[in-house]
Parts: C-alpha cells; sequence; structure tokens
C-alpha cells in the first residue's frame, strides 16, 4: 500500500522539479555557501568579522564579479546547445576580442577599438554559422577548428604590435573593477544583458526556433524553417556575446595575454549543463546557467580556500562537476 | 526426399504491448516450392517476416524447419538452420568493398561470382564499393550472397520492387531453377504477374492470421483480393453526392514526375475545392511523389506548376510560400516532442526571418486556439506533445496547417496507427477544408477511406498511375484489384 501511495508522490515531486529545476540549483548553491561559511567562519556572515549588513556585500560583490563573465560565456553555450551544438570558440574569441582592443586602444581610441574587438567575435561567429549551416559541419569540430585558427592568428597578430604596447581603456576598467553600493559595476552591462537573453529565449519567433530546430530539425524544416539561417545568425550572436564578456574580462584582468579568456570556455559548458541545458538540444534555462556560473565560482573558492595543490583543485573540480549533473539528471529524470 | 516440409510455422501470434500485429498465422513449405506471402497494408507480413527470420521472438506459436523445433532467435542462428533472407533494403555495409562485405557474412568467393553471371551481373569488380554501386545491383549482390550460402529456404522480401525488367526476370528465372533442384522459397510480393511465373502457391494473410492458401490457377487474383479484403469496421458513411465537375485551373498540376529510386512517372491536376486519393500498395512511389511536391527531395523528371505557373522547390519553404502545406505519414517527423501543442502548431508562424521578433501574442493565440477548437484536441496534457494519444497528435499536426491557412494539403496516410473516433472526425474535416476551397492530395493505406473522404483517386503502381477512379465506382474490390494492378487496361 506505501508502495503504491509513496511511488506517484515521489514521480510528482520528479517532475515538478523537472519542471522547476531552478530549485533544486538554488538550494544546493545554497549549501555550498553554508559549507564555505563553516569551513572558514566569517567568510559570508561579517557579523563574526565585523563587516557591514547580514551578508558580506564585499564577499557577494566578488562573487559576482568574476561570475559575470563566466555566466556571459554560459549564455553561448545555452543558445548553441539548444540546437544541439555548442561552441568551443568563445573562450578564444574574448581572448582575441580583448587582446585586439587593449593594443589598439592607445592608437586608435576607445570606441574604434571595442567596436574592431567586437568585429573580430561576429566574423569568427559568421564562419562557425556559415560552416555548421551551410556546410554541415558538426559544431563541434566547427568551432573547435575556427577556435585554432583564431588563436595562431592572435600569435600572428601579437608579432606585428610587439612595440605598440596595451592600454586598457578606463570605461573597461571601471565596468571591470568599479563598484557602485558594493555591487560590481559589469551588472550593468549583465542586467540587461540577461534579460535580454531570457527575453530572447521565450519571447521572440529566433528563440523558438532554437528550441524547435534542437528538438526536431525536420519537424522545423517541414513547417518551412530554413536551418541555415538560424544557424548563421546563432554563431553570429554567439561570437558577439564572446567578445563583449572578453572586454569586460579585460576591465577586470587588466593584463591582457595570449590565453586571458581560455580557462574559462569548459567551465563555461558546465555552468549550462549543470544549470539544466541539455547537450542534446531542445531543452534549456539561462537563468539555471546563471546559478550554475555562480555554484562554479563558490566551488573554485572553496578548492582554494582548501590550499590543495593545483592538480588536485582542477581533478576535484572536474568530479564535482560531473557528480552535480549526475545528481541533477536523476532528481529530474532529463537530460 | 521426406515428406517433412522444410519450414512449418503454425500459430504464431506476436504482440506489441497491447497491439495484436499477429494472431494466428501459418505456413508451410516443402522442398522445392515457391510460396508467395501476400496481405494488405498492415495484416502483419513484416511482423511473420521478422518471426520467420529470427529477428523478432513470436509470443506464441512454433516455427519447425525440417521437423525440429528452430529456436530462432536471432538472425544469426536462422542462418544456421538454413534459411537465408534478402531484403528489399540491401544489408550491405556501404562504406567497404564487396569483398570485404562478403568477407563479414563468410560467404565464398567462387559460387558468389557464379551466382552473379547467372544472374547477368557483368563487370563487377570485388575492389568496388558498395556505397558507389546503384541501388538494383546491391539487391543482385545480395541475392548472389544468399544462393552462394546454398540455404534450404530463402525468403525474398520483395527484392524485385524497382528492378528493372531484364533483371526481374533473371531473377525468376534463377530462383524458379533453385528451386526444382529443391531449395524451398518464401516470396513476399505485391506482384501478381510475378507471383503466377514464380510460385506454386499464395498464403495470405489478414488481420493478424493467415486466412487462406490458395494454389496458383487461373482467375487466383480474384479470390486473393477477396481474401485480403473481408470484413472491416464500419468508419460512418458519407452520401455520395454526384461526381464533381472540375472546371478552370488546378490549383496544382503535376506533369510526367519521376523521382529517385521508385517514382516512374506521374500526372494528375488537383483542383480547389476537391479531395484527391492516392492508392498504391506500399512503396510504389508515393513516398517519393509526396517528397517532391513537398519540396523535401527534388523530381528527376517532369514539372510542376501550381495556378499555372511552373514552379520548383529547393526547401519545404518553397512549397509552403505556394501554400502547399504537407503532413507527413510519420509522426514522429513532424512534431516537437517535448514541446507543447501550442508551440508545436505555433511553429510555422516563427519560421520566416521577418517573424524572427517578439511574437504576437494575441494573433498566435487566436489562430492556434481556433485549431485546437476546430479539431477537438485534448490540451489536458499541455506540457509535452509526447504524453498525447496518437490520434491526438495527429490532429496536432494537422492543426498547425488549419491555423496558419490551408491552400493546398498534402496528407500522408493521416489516419495510420490511429483510433477509430478520431478517424470518423478527421474524414468530415478533409471535406469541410475541401468546401471551404482547400486542393487536398490524400494517400491512405486504408482503402475503405477512398469513398469516405475523397472526390475521386488515382492508384499507382510500380511508380507509375495506372488508373483514375471516382470515389462513387471506388469499392474495395475494385481499388485493391487496381492497386495490384490487374485493371483491365493495365
Amino acid at each position: 500500500m506505501s508502495n503504491v501511495t509513496s511511488d506517484p508522490v515521489f514521480t510528482r515531486a520528479g517532475r515538478h522539479l523537472a519542471q522547476n529545476p531552478m530549485i533544486p540549483l538554488v538550494v544546493f548553491l545554497l549549501v555550498l555557501v553554508a559549507a564555505l561559511e563553516i569551513m572558514r567562519p566569517g567568510i559570508v556572515t561579517p557579523f563574526r568579522a565585523g563587516r557591514d549588513g547580514i551578508i558580506s556585500t564585499f564577499w557577494l560583490g566578488n562573487l559576482i564579479k568574476f561570475a559575470i563573465p563566466l555566466a556571459m560565456l554560459a549564455a553561448c553555450q545555452v543558445l548553441t546547445m539548444l540546437t544541439a551544438g555548442i561552441d568551443l570558440s568563445v573562450g578564444i574569441i574574448a581572448t582575441v576580442a580583448a587582446f585586439v582592443c587593449a593594443t589598439l586602444a592607445g592608437s586608435l581610441g576607445t570606441t574604434p577599438a571595442v567596436l574592431i574587438a567586437l568585429l573580430c567575435g561576429v566574423t569568427t561567429g559568421l564562419v562557425n554559422g556559415f560552416g555548421v549551416g551551410i556546410v554541415r559541419v558538426h559544431p563541434l569540430i566547427m568551432t573547435l577548428g575556427t577556435g585554432l585558427i583564431a588563436t595562431g592568428c592572435l600569435q600572428v597578430y601579437q608579432r606585428l604590435v610587439i612595440n605598440a604596447g596595451t592600454e586598457i581603456p578606463t570605461f573597461l576598467s571601471w565596468l571591470g573593477t568599479g563598484r557602485t553600493l558594493g555591487m560590481p559595476n559589469g551588472l550593468f552591462v549583465f542586467i540587461p544583458f540577461a534579460a535580454f537573453i531570457l527575453w530572447l529565449m521565450r519571447h521572440t519567433g529566433f528563440g523558438r526556433l532554437l528550441f524547435a530546430l534542437g528538438s526536431n530539425e525536420n519537424a522545423a524544416r517541414l513547417s518551412g524553417v530554413r536551418g541555415w539561417q538560424v544557424y548563421l545568425a546563432l554563431y553570429a550572436l554567439s561570437g558577439l556575446i564572446a567578445a563583449v564578456a572578453g572586454l569586460l574580462y579585460l576591465g577586470m584582468i587588466r593584463q591582457p595575454s595570449l590565453s586571458l579568456a581560455n580557462p574559462l570556455l569548459l567551465p563555461s559548458a558546465a555552468a549550462a549543463v549543470i544549470g539544466g541545458t541539455s547537450i542534446f538540444g531542445g531543452r534549456g534555462s539561462y537563468a539555471g546557467a546563471i546559478v550554475g556560473a555562480l555554484i562554479l565560482r563558490v566551488l573554485d573558492t572553496m578548492l582554494t580556500l582548501l590550499q590543495m595543490p593545483e592538480g588536485a583543485r582542477t581533478a576535484l573540480f572536474g568530479l564535482i562537476i560531473l557528480a552535480v549533473t549526475a545528481l541533477y539528471v536523476r532528481i529530474t529524470g532529463s537530460r | 526426399m521426406s515428406d517433412t516440409p522444410l519450414l512449418d510455422a503454425t500459430g504464431v501470434a506476436k504482440s506489441f504491448g497491447a497491439v495484436k500485429a499477429l494472431t494466428d498465422a501459418k505456413l508451410s513449405l516443402s522442398e522445392g516450392q515457391v510460396v508467395a506471402l501476400m496481405g494488405a497494408n498492415g495484416a502483419g507480413k513484416s511482423t511473420f517476416v521478422k518471426i520467420l527470420t529470427g529477428a523478432l521472438k513470436p509470443t506464441a506459436g512454433r516455427v519447425l524447419i525440417r521437423g525440429q523445433e528452430a529456436r530462432v532467435g536471432s538472425p544469426a542462428e536462422a542462418r544456421r538452420s538454413g534459411l537465408v533472407p534478402v531484403y528489399q533494403e540491401p544489408s550491405l555495409i556501404p562504406d567497404l568493398s564487396v569483398a570485404d562485405n562478403l568477407k563479414l557474412g563468410d560467404t565464398p568467393v567462387a559460387p558468389f561470382r557464379a551466382w552473379l553471371d547467372e544472374l547477368g551481373i557483368e563487370n563487377l569488380r570485388l575492389t568496388d564499393m558498395i556505397a558507389d554501386l546503384p541501388l538494383a545491383t546491391l539487391r543482385i549482390l545480395d541475392l548472389a550472397r544468399a544462393l552462394a550460402a546454398e540455404p534450404d529456404v530463402l525468403l525474398l522480401d520483395e527484392m524485385t520492387a524497382a528492378l528493372p525488367t531484364n533483371l526481374v526476370e533473371n531473377v525468376l528465372k534463377t530462383v524458379r531453377a533453385r528451386a526444382d533442384a529443391g531449395m524451398g522459397v518464401i516470396y513476399v510480393s505485391h506482384r501478381f504477374t510475378e507471383i503466377s511465373t514464380l510460385c506454386d502457391s499464395a498464403t495470405i494473410l489478414r488481420d493478424g492470421r493467415t486466412v487462406g492458401e490458395l494454389p496458383i490457377e487461373p482467375g487466383v487474383e480474384d479470390r486473393a483480393v477477396e481474401l485480403m479484403l473481408g470484413a472491416k469496421i464500419d468508419l460512418g458513411k458519407r452520401k455520395a453526392g454526384a461526381a464533381r465537375l472540375n472546371t478552370g485551373t488546378p490549383r496544382l498540376s503535376v506533369q510526367s514526375v519521376a523521382a529517385a529510386p521508385k517514382l516512374t512517372d506521374v500526372s494528375f491536376d488537383l483542383y480547389p475545392g476537391e479531395v484527391l486519393g492516392v492508392v498504391a500498395l506500399e512503396g510504389q512511389g508515393q513516398d517519393e511523389l509526396f517528397d517532391v511536391l513537398a519540396g523535401f527531395a527534388a523530381p528527376t523528371a517532369g514539372t510542376l506548376a501550381v495556378d499555372d505557373r511552373p514552379v520548383g522547390f529547393n526547401h519545404p519553404a518553397d512549397a509552403i510560400a505556394e501554400g502547399i502545406t504537407y503532413v507527413p505519414g510519420n509522426r514522429a517527423d513532424a512534431l516537437l516532442s517535448q514541446r507543447s501543442v501550442r508551440e508545436n502548431i505555433a511553429l510555422p508562424f516563427a519560421a520566416r526571418i521577418a517573424n524572427w521578433g517578439p511574437l504576437k501574442r494575441r494573433y498566435e493565440k487566436e489562430r492556434v486556439d481556433y485549431a485546437i477548437e476546430k479539431l477537438q484536441i485534448d490540451t489536458r496534457a499541455q506540457g509535452e506533445v509526447q504524453r498525447l494519444s496518437g490520434g491526438n497528435q495527429q490532429k496536432v499536426t494537422i492543426g498547425r496547417w488549419i491555423a496558419k491557412g490551408v491552400e493546398t494539403l498534402l496528407l500522408f496516410d493521416p489516419t495510420r496507427g490511429i483510433d477509430v473516433r478520431t478517424k470518423r472526425q478527421i474524414y468530415p474535416l478533409v471535406r469541410e477544408l475541401a468546401g471551404q476551397g482547400a486542393a487536398i492530395l490524400m494517400y491512405t493505406s486504408e482503402l475503405e477511406e477512398i469513398p469516405l473522404a475523397c472526390d475521386r483517386c488515382i492508384v499507382i503502381f510500380n511508380g507509375r498511375v495506372v488508373d483514375m477512379i471516382d470515389a462513387a465506382d471506388a469499392d474495395e474490390q475494385t481499388l485493391m484489384r487496381a492497386a495490384y494492378g490487374l485493371t483491365e487496361a493495365a
């Protein structure tokens, strides 16, 4: 009898969670924050350390600040994963945009430098979209390829501008390092950005086509959708987002290098997957990916606090991503 | 030679969940005998073939090979017990050479070559890649490979479909010669001409059971058609009105259209306000015809015209721009299974770049509500279309075009696998759309639907239109005979 009654309750709970994947994600984030507080009392709740408010705005601001570029790159992954794709070139696109902007800002001025940087991102994205949508190369291969080409081009470019020196536009420094009411100025870019992505996914024809192509490309074709147009626009948008994220990251780190944003690539994909986006297409949520990015940042802080050697940290990081994803799949019964 | 039959299947039944595909099928085959296995679409032929070849396990019944219970658990076991099948779709690996494919099946090369010569395939090199060879050649390769294995029982499943005539002759001659030498042959086919030259008897399946074993003699065609029809469920009635007089310009004009592999020459005109039925046995070219009309495939010959303007389609979007919308036979091809009913119905609204911007919620809701109400779609399972019943899923695929507005509608077997109640809703709807001026082309595998929904129908056999029948004359007997290419004219 108990089996008969408890089983539907359990599946109903599972289905409820599947429809509201934010609940377990936010709970998990809070659990991690609590664990962090236990490991290092006072880091989150300032009344022990004597800082402001109930929760340390300094700590929270820092968490958000470093989560922003990650969450922006995660948007690239969410959007492409909706169509059963992925964009492995976003890390290098961000790096290229940052490097190009920093080297040109001194000679050309801020606005042209920023525009050229963004153009680099869109161009790479268009090449991706051409390969995926028209030549029909698998997105994994296509974006890996353009990523490598961009890496090579960046090295050649660096030779050319080796004596030019770099300059970080003050506007980007302000966005990257400045704070307003304790919160990072990056939010001035990120909040409108996130609102745009959420709106794009839920309330536009384009967003609907992303879901449609990922669920059943054939059905979309039957309904008159020309897939290549969507892929071209999608990967160009992804490239643009990556370039914007790269500029923001430049203002934050203020030290352009040839591999500036590259380490963000795999975490960006992980944030999307943790946030409930299916790499098989047709299912995904950007709100989830934002929480996913926050979760990854908190995890990173924890592992740093544990003062583990770099190798062990990376390994543990991978293990935790796998565990979180497996747990999520188990709870919601989705992929 | 003994009296024990080579192969003896009795009481074979197979259920897939609640669906009974086979209830009581039997087939007996002696040495030197060629038995035709016949049945209308959905009679259970493919399931029976799969059980005989070991691809499926029966839920009841037994298959004896040479009097021994065959524990046919897999195609490999069936092969070992001496039964070798050749299917309509070649079972060769495209990216390997002929020789490598032979090695995979442990086929001896010398007899394989001998059979190829016998079947009339010359200048084939064993180093040729399978992917580079024409389809007809692949079929013959499959047969030669099967013969080289020296089977006791050879099962040929529609293997002559789309073969050129000279090759068909070679196949029939060779198979007959092997049978005269003692091999047993099961010949699955729709073609009476081939059956009457090759076979000794015909086993007829209907609704999952064997309803007759007929010796092949003059006049067997009529008896076979009668057995295949049997009694049918009453699907409601429609008063046969006066035959429509089609005047003016046709909405869609199809001239001598051909498409690989099976469509050779089809012409017809489809007028506004008319429902034109398409009758064909499985695989006579109707799939290719609908793909061409819907913009999924390009024709290899012939022309299309909409309202007397010549048109060519590179993409379904081109066909939709001309008002031609398509409900495919396989619902899984048409639905976003994880998305909602509304999103599925509204999908075409977002297709064009001009509509990529903000969704026009109010307009969309109006149109979708209209379609949902018109079709009485059960929307209780709002979340995901995959939770709906087959009938409701089919309504969603049709509703998509009702919401968009129907000009020319292509329906490919719209009632396949759905319940009687939904079927009864679909015919009047089709009539109503035509009444409002839509032109509708409807292929159906269920002949009794033709007089219910159509004004007239064309019959396609072997890639060509062989007959045109008015709904008033379209009783099942006539249709079935025509579908088997048995009309006087043919």
